[in-house]
């Protein structure tokens, strides 16, 4: 008996000997797979040293596969994940169901009052704080400047979507294999879906009326779309209803589009010597507009941490985020790979630093167009919803992903604008007769 | 005649392999039924409540699901008639004496170990896409405008894409059949001064026409429920025009997070199933004489 | 006579040979690319063989990812699942083959029916019932499920090839006073080992290129080759050479291991439509 008892105690002392040092955390931090995320996985050995009780475990996904099973991980509370990474489009909804631990009092590093405020207000539920961005974007209009002086044009620095269309026509050119625009085409409601809602919202359209009924075939929707359409149709790229944002990218880096509109972290991207075969011919300017309206779209994305409520290690969790969010990382960032591949769009500091406005030419114009994206007031009528680039509602990503498909199609040519704005209404409407915001 | 002993053993030796594969059907079809009649949207915790048939009628009326259910068929059908008679053709000519049949084999079944993501990814990026594909630079090199696969035919593409990973399936065993053929009997008909086509057409052709039914039969069992394909290359569009039966479910389940209409599209899905099961069975289980 | 025969084969030795490098050529086009530079790999017009060949994108994928782990993953899962299997098909499959009785074929046709259910459609049931078991991200759980839809085709597979060994044989045995298990271990597993071996072969393919269920019931630590695939599926910009590599790291090792025993494979693939 005793002896086994003494056994025993030794055991337990070695097992409690070993378990020590790992007694500490492992974490499973699910993150989208995008340049600034595999920066980031690599500058982690940064984090090990500081806390070295606290392990890494990534789980690296494209973005659809990812918000999926993140999706069902979070709304099962199943706590597969410790720290996963989701846009603000989830961050309200998912925090109003109390599935989210909130982000207050991340310390001094983290320094909340240095966010952006309107980033910091997209991630917010009354007025609680439940998700870190690590980046964030507007959209922005990128432009060569050598074929723009070329053709004699000259880029105003809030464009009109009348001069987009005159310059497209100039720059075009079949033969050389030169499209006048790139736009997303590729279905889904991150990706033609995040263009079409800001290009309605700058044309004066909107989602919804204030009873929740579906404006998809009002005038400006039908305006707005006809324009994207036609537009994409005539000058863009071939292939151009399968182009998301990646290929968009590809395709102006290699020098074949003339204007490209699309997320504004694409602007470090584009002005990357390393990557980007037209880097020093590249121009910015704002979202274009209606002209007569200031709206510039609303788009706002920021790609954040949370901590799912039903995470086990909450703490470590909190310590990664800082870590990853906070002040210290956009200096290691920098000293990494250079200012202009920090992390943007997050912090006023980084906007104020001398260092980052003279490595990143498009900062200032970054700034402006987050700084301009209202998203509580995104159409020029009022709206039940907030959003610009989206609806934060739920049942969006239904009838995004639906829309997005019609649309795509209408671009492949495979239906008019008009008829494809129609299906669309229709199924809005059964959407939100099913989610019961209709009767 | 087996004894009452040896049948009680083969009962018991049966027994675990039905049992398992009847509570993997049991289980998961019972809650995916049980979810079919309750308003379960993981987005929109509302208590699950009780609703009917309506997550059902929601199902049926969407203006995809016709699409989907002719969708389905078309794939299954399309990549069928493809790897069936292609894979008659070559395994016609690999049954032929030819120098370095070992290594020719060994290339023909090789897209058959490649999983549908490397293989749809493959076909989309390097060959199908319009601007750097090499399809479409052989468009070009013919003096054609370059075709936009995915976009302009984006079901046939599928097929395409699917027929080329079973293609080996069905060649390997027709080719198997082909080389069980007496050698005596095509002799002996060659000797009666048969003619090489009149030897194929009541000789050869009447010979496969059952490891043909067996190819039917188990690439429709895959068939039916392609998914991998279509998530990587058109996501089901433009529009719905690529979307299946399994693709229109998964973006019930998966895009809307609506468990409940998904479930009532799972339930769809297998009485739909399990009708063409039947047909099939009537088809080509005869066929099979199992 | 002869001379014609030459020629015959001449011609079809040409003509196969270029079918067949024609079916494989997507593959080996993936090979080359990975290879290649990101610019030499969208080149127009493309460059086959005279590039400068270089081994950067397989050390890019090799530093961004845990290749070695889910090289693991995947082996254990397919072998795993394909193993116990066996376990349970191979004594269905020899019942089903040796004592037949009126409803054989009824459940046999019902096992292939639960095959076509699309999985998607019980994700979530399985996901719960997961969740509760303590099965998400786990190695065992993807072992059970991929067992659980592999199965109707084990036993298909192994039933078509046991039914064609002789019964005289067997019953030769069991005059001999054979008890069954005897009978398994000494008549039959030999007679019975090209089809099981073939059974297996096929089904680790089926089961390592399965790519729902890995990728739906997994997060970091267990997640296959097909979960480290996804990771790559859509990168910023457009990497081909690095998708390539990519790609043939996930396909080497099935591929490889197709070619070497597709003699084995394909004895036993016949599902029973050789007599």
């Amino acid at each position: 008996m005793t002896i086994k008892a003494v056994f025993r105690g030794l055991c337990a002392g070695i097992a409690l000997g070993f378990a020590l040092p790992a007694a500490a955390a492992t974490l499973t931090v699910a993150t989208v797979n995008n340049g600034d995320m595999i920066r980031m996985q690599k500058l982690a050995a940064d984090f090990r040293r500081q806390h070295p009780q606290i392990e890494l475990n990534w789980v690296t996904l494209e973005e659809n596969l990812l918000r999926q099973r993140v999706t069902i991980d979070v709304a099962l509370q199943s706590g597969q994940y410790d720290v996963v990474t989701v846009g603000n489009y989830e961050v309200p909804i998912w925090a109003q169901h109390g599935w989210l631990m909130p982000l207050e009092d991340l310390g001094a590093d983290f320094d909340r009052e240095d966010l952006m405020p309107a980033i910091a207000e997209s991630l917010s539920y009354q007025g609680t704080l439940y998700a870190a961005p690590f980046y964030a974007e507007s959209a922005i209009t990128m432009y060569r400047t050598d074929l723009f002086e070329q053709a004699g044009l000259s880029m105003p620095e809030k464009p009109t979507w009348g001069f987009i269309r005159e310059a497209v026509e100039r720059i075009t050119d079949h033969d050389k294999g030169i499209y006048g625009i790139c736009l997303r085409g590729k279905a889904g409601w991150g990706e033609n879906m995040a263009f079409v809602s800001s290009l309605v919202h700058s044309w004066g359209g909107r989602w919804f009326d204030m009873q929740w009924r579906p404006q998809l075939q009002s005038d400006s929707w039908r305006e707005a779309v006809g324009f994207y359409v036609d537009l994409l149709r005539n000058y863009g790229p071939p292939g151009a209803s399968t182009n998301g944002f990646n290929e968009n990218l590809a395709l102006f880096q290699a020098g074949r589009c003339g204007i490209w509109i699309d997320a504004s972290v694409a602007a470090s991207f584009v002005t990357d010597p390393r990557q980007s075969t037209v880097a020093d011919q590249v121009g910015f300017a704002l979202f274009p507009s209606r002209g007569d309206l200031r709206n510039h779209g609303n788009w706002l994305w920021a790609w954040s941490f949370v901590i799912p409520a039903a995470s086990t290690n909450v703490e470590a969790a909190r310590t990664f985020v800082a870590w990853a969010t906070g002040r210290h990382y956009a200096q290691l960032a920098a000293r990494e790979s250079g200012w202009a591949n920090v992390p943007p769009g997050t912090r006023q500091s980084l906007y104020a630093s001398r260092e980052y406005r003279e490595a990143a030419p498009f900062a200032g114009i970054v700034l402006e167009a987050i700084d301009v994206a209202d998203t509580h007031s995104p159409a020029a009528q009022q709206v039940p919803y907030v959003g610009g680039n989206f609806v934060s509602i739920a049942p969006y990503q239904g009838i995004g992903t639906v829309v997005g498909q019609q649309l795509s199609a209408a671009v492949a040519g495979q239906a008019s604008a008009d008829q494809a704005l129609a299906v669309s209404q229709h199924i809005a409407e059964r959407e939100m007769t099913r989610a019961r915001y209709l009767q | 005649m087996s004894s009452i002993h040896s049948r009680a053993t083969a009962r018991l030796a049966l027994s675990p392999a039905v049992i398992l594969l009847l509570a993997w059907m049991a289980i998961p079809l019972a809650m995916t039924l049980w979810y079919s009649f309750h308003d379960y949207q993981l987005l929109i915790p509302r208590g699950n409540e009780f609703v009917g048939w309506e997550n059902y009628a929601y199902f049926l009326t969407d203006p995809a699901f016709l699409h989907a259910l002719v969708n389905t068929l078309a794939l299954v059908g399309g990549v069928l008639l493809i790897t069936v008679a292609a894979g008659i053709g070559l395994a016609l000519l690999l049954d032929q004496p030819i120098y370095g049949r070992g290594i020719v084999r060994v290339l023909v079944v090789s897209p058959f170990f490649v999983m549908p993501t490397v293989s749809a990814l493959v076909w989309k990026n390097m060959f199908m896409n319009p601007v750097n594909g090499l399809l479409a630079w052989l468009a070009q090199l013919l003096g054609m405008p370059a075709i936009d696969w995915l976009a302009q035919a984006p079901l046939l593409s599928l097929v395409i894409i699917v027929a080329w990973g079973w293609l080996p399936f069905a060649t390997l065993i027709l080719l198997t059949a082909l080389q069980s053929l007496d050698a005596e009997q095509k002799e002996a008909a060659q000797m009666d001064g048969a003619g090489a086509l009149a030897r194929f057409r009541h000789i050869t052709l009447p010979h496969l026409a059952r490891p043909t039914a067996v190819v039917i039969l188990i690439q429709t069992i895959f068939l039916l429920s392609i998914f991998a394909e279509i998530l990587v290359t058109t996501n089901g569009g433009p529009g719905t025009q690529s979307t299946n039966l399994a693709f229109l479910v998964y973006s019930q389940a998966l895009l809307r997070f609506d468990v409940g209409s998904a479930s009532a599209g799972g339930a769809v899905a297998v009485v739909l199933a399990n009708i063409l099961a039947l047909l099939l069975m009537r088809l080509v289980g005869r066929n099979l004489d199992a | 006579m002869a001379g014609r025969h030459g020629r015959n084969k001449l011609v079809f030795t040409a003509l196969a040979w270029v079918l067949a490098l024609l079916v494989f050529f997507p593959l080996l086009w993936t090979l080359l690319t990975s290879f290649k530079t990101e610019g030499e790999a969208v080149a127009i017009p493309p460059k086959f063989l005279f590039f400068d060949w270089t081994l950067e994108n397989y050390a890019e994928v090799w530093e961004r990812t845990d290749y070695l782990r889910h090289l693991r993953n995947s082996i254990i899962i397919s072998l795993g699942s394909t193993l116990i299997g066996l376990a349970v098909a191979i004594p269905a499959a020899w019942a089903m083959a040796f004592s037949p009785t009126r409803s054989t074929r009824t459940v046999l046709l019902w096992m292939l029916s639960t095959r076509m259910l699309p999985a998607v459609g019980v994700l979530v049931p399985v996901y719960l019932l997961f969740k509760q078991a303590g099965l998400l991200d786990s190695r065992s759980g993807l072992v059970l499920i991929l067992m659980l839809t592999n199965l109707p085709i084990m036993v298909w597979m192994l039933y078509t090839y046991f039914r064609e060994i002789p019964r005289e044989i067997l019953e030769a045995a069991r005059m001999d006073g054979a008890t069954p298990l005897r009978e398994l271990a000494y008549v039959l597993a030999p007679m019975a080992l090209p089809g099981i071996a073939s059974t297996l072969l096929l089904n680790v393919i089926l089961a390592w290129n399965e790519s729902f269920w890995t990728l739906n019931l997994t997060a970091a630590s267990t997640g296959p080759l097909t979960a480290f695939i996804a990771s790559f599926s859509a990168p910023e910009g457009l990497f081909y050479a690095r998708l390539s590599a990519a790609s043939m790291l996930a396909i080497a090792p099935i591929v490889v291991l197709g070619w070497l025993s597709q003699k084995q494979l394909v004895r036993g693939l016949t599902f029973g439509a050789v007599k």
